[in-house]
């Protein structure tokens, strides 16, 4: 048996390339049209793969036939970005995009939901036999273990996922937080949205103009507050989102001190996405008070980037110890002829009698 | 031979240090199991030490400066163990290990385990008294510890940098009510322990009850000073750290001048 793995990805492809190859192929077809005895399609915005088993070497060209949206293109003009990985490297390809290893964003976490429902398919559509379904049970594992033990998927890299994890280290759980969104503008949404999905239930949206602050508030779940009056919320409010049009701060130390005063053993988040910014810099000096702007979220965002790529390294150390583990045990499971006599279905796949 | 009791559980708590270390340097720090179970083995070799101790001496083993460092490294772990399971899984234990060890060491290192020739009788109330008080120094120990974990977690917040022991600090929050929390028992045990004092049938010696009274004061202030909202969490932070940092320094001097002059 033929274990490989073929596609193309973010590193090899740019967008135009991926979309060729992109929505016509399914894990059914590529077994029909390549006489392969198993396959299962991985198709993501960032990656197109097929991970195959076959008796006789399947051509790559063959594949990128099958995966040809038009059919008048010549495959081999698309030839140069495919990648092919065959047996231990096709192991640890696919332990290493699980893992998040593989991604354009190291360590995100969408990839494994991706592999899990293209498996998931192709189980069902009966185009992914024991031999797929071992390895991939094996790589959602190492994914997960690599996930557990080491900081890869630590810290966030969007503004949405920055401030709610910035939300959390200050005030744990969120489900008590009140938030105020002031400016109605996309970014705040987002962040908005980001915060209510993980328990905020007390929103409150302030907007010069009523009706858009209304229609965000009924849109995320909150309620409008006068724009008037939004300077007295920051007495109750632990968080601040804001993203007006102001050309001048609106909020400075000295109009923040005496509400400060009041709430000093409760902190106060603020994210400011606005440009010009909204919050006086001066207002992080503030006993209580943290203040991220857009740079400084997108400084966290980029340290923790950097903190995952440093944990690289250990991550293939266990993709390693994995993948010698699991070519072991697919060696093992082929020279045990004796068994195949014992239990039928033994005899049909070695994969299947080393898990039985 | 109670000496070997003490070693092991030293080393148990060092091989919590190191791993914090080795962790913390590889960017891979996993403070759940390794921590708590090697914390939790010293604590168990400590308690051996102090059984077989206090066994000797027909008391409670705080008769000199040696029993009282193990005593306060025993109320430390003590007081990790009871605080809560968020605290425990996280990084206090990496934080809490390092303190026994320095207490711990330094107990074994310096001559201070000098045994005094003739036994001392049992009074039961000197004993509660001394006990309470090391205990409510072990509250005022990781209210210090988390004081420091508070102030590391809000410098990082406030400049902007977080590093890789950020993301397994506890809430900013959480560990304030901890603070609060372990300083009010603190609070309580020593006001306990300082009442104690008094019913022990001997004069006190005036420098040990100032010392006492002004450990108590500060703590009362911090206390006072937090309800009323005169102090920001990070100055209750500080203080915890220098109040505690004083507070040893008393403890030295209280168990010194009972040394020179020991009570009959």
């Amino acid at each position: 048996m033929n274990l490989f793995c073929l596609g193309l990805s973010h590193h090899t492809a740019d967008l135009t390339t991926r979309e060729q190859f992109t929505g016509s192929a399914t894990a059914e077809s590529i077994l029909r049209q390549t006489g392969c005895a198993e396959a299962l399609l991985l198709t993501t915005c960032n990656r197109v793969e097929v991970y195959a088993v076959s008796q006789k070497r399947v051509s790559t060209d063959e594949i990128a036939r099958c995966l040809m949206r038009r059919i008048d293109i010549d495959p081999h003009d698309y030839a140069p970005p495919f990648y092919r990985y065959e047996t231990e490297k096709c192991v640890q390809h696919l332990f290493r995009v699980a893992s998040g290893l593989d991604s354009m964003v190291v360590g995100e976490s969408e990839i494994l939901g991706q592999a899990k429902k293209a498996y998931e398919s192709a189980r069902t559509s009966g185009a992914a036999g024991p031999y797929l379904h071992r390895l991939f049970q094996r790589a959602f594992r190492v994914a997960k273990q690599v996930r557990t033990h080491t900081d890869i998927a630590r810290g966030s890299v969007s503004v949405g996922s920055v401030a709610v994890d910035l939300a959390q280290r200050i005030f744990g759980k969120l489900s008590d937080c009140k938030v105020l969104v002031l400016g109605a503008g996309e970014t705040s949404e987002r962040t908005a949205r980001a915060l209510i999905s993980r328990g905020v239930t007390d929103l409150r949206v302030s907007n010069r103009s009523m009706d858009r602050a209304c229609e965000l508030g009924q849109a995320v779940g909150g309620r409008a507050v006068p724009f008037d009056e939004w300077t007295a919320q920051c007495r109750e409010i632990d968080i601040l989102i804001t993203s007006t049009a102001s050309e001048t701060p609106l909020l400075t130390p000295a109009k923040l001190a005496p509400m400060v005063h009041e709430r000093l053993d409760r902190p106060l988040f603020i994210i400011d996405i606005a440009v010009p910014r909204d919050v006086d810099p001066g207002v992080n000096e503030m006993d209580g008070v943290y203040l991220y702007d857009i740079d400084s979220i997108r400084s966290v965002a980029e340290q923790s980037l950097a903190l995952r790529r440093q944990q690289v390294a250990a991550a293939e150390a266990i993709i390693a110890e994995h993948v010698a583990d699991f070519l072991d045990s697919i060696s093992r499971g082929l020279n045990r002829p004796s068994q195949s006599a014992e239990h039928p279905l033994l005899g049909e796949n070695p994969l299947r009698a080393s898990e039985l | 031979m109670d000496r070997y009791f003490l070693i092991v559980s030293t080393i148990c708590f060092l091989a919590a240090v190191v791993r914090t270390i080795v962790e913390l340097r590889a960017g891979m720090f996993r403070p759940m199991r390794f921590n708590f179970f090697a914390v939790g083995l010293g604590f168990i070799f400590q308690t051996a030490f102090l059984s077989v101790r206090g066994h000797a001496l027909g008391r409670c083993p705080l008769t000199n400066l040696f029993e009282v460092f193990v005593f306060l490294a025993w109320s430390v772990a003590l007081m990790y163990m009871l605080v809560g399971p968020l605290y425990r899984l996280s990084l206090m234990g990496a934080f809490t290990a390092p303190l026994v060890v320095l207490l711990q060491g330094f107990a074994l290192v310096a001559p201070i385990d000098i045994r005094r020739p003739m036994k001392v009788p049992a009074n039961p109330w000197l004993e509660f008294h001394a006990s309470i008080s090391t205990v409510a120094y072990g509250a005022f120990a990781l209210a210090c510890i988390a004081g420091v974990m508070y102030l590391i977690q809000e410098r990082q917040l406030k400049t902007h940098q977080l590093h890789s022991v950020f993301y397994h600090l506890p809430p900013l929050t959480d560990l304030y009510a901890t603070i609060t929390r372990l300083v009010w028992w603190g609070f309580a045990l020593y006001t306990l322990g300082i009442v104690s004092g008094f019913f022990t049938g001997h004069p006190l010696p005036r420098v040990q009850v100032v010392a006492a009274i002004a450990v108590w004061l500060l703590y009362a202030a911090i206390l006072q000073g937090r309800h009323l909202r005169w102090l920001a969490p990070r100055w209750v932070a500080t203080l915890c750290i220098i109040g505690f940092s004083v507070a040893l320094a008393l403890l030295w001097g209280i168990e010194f001048t009972a040394e020179m002059s020991p009570l009959p």
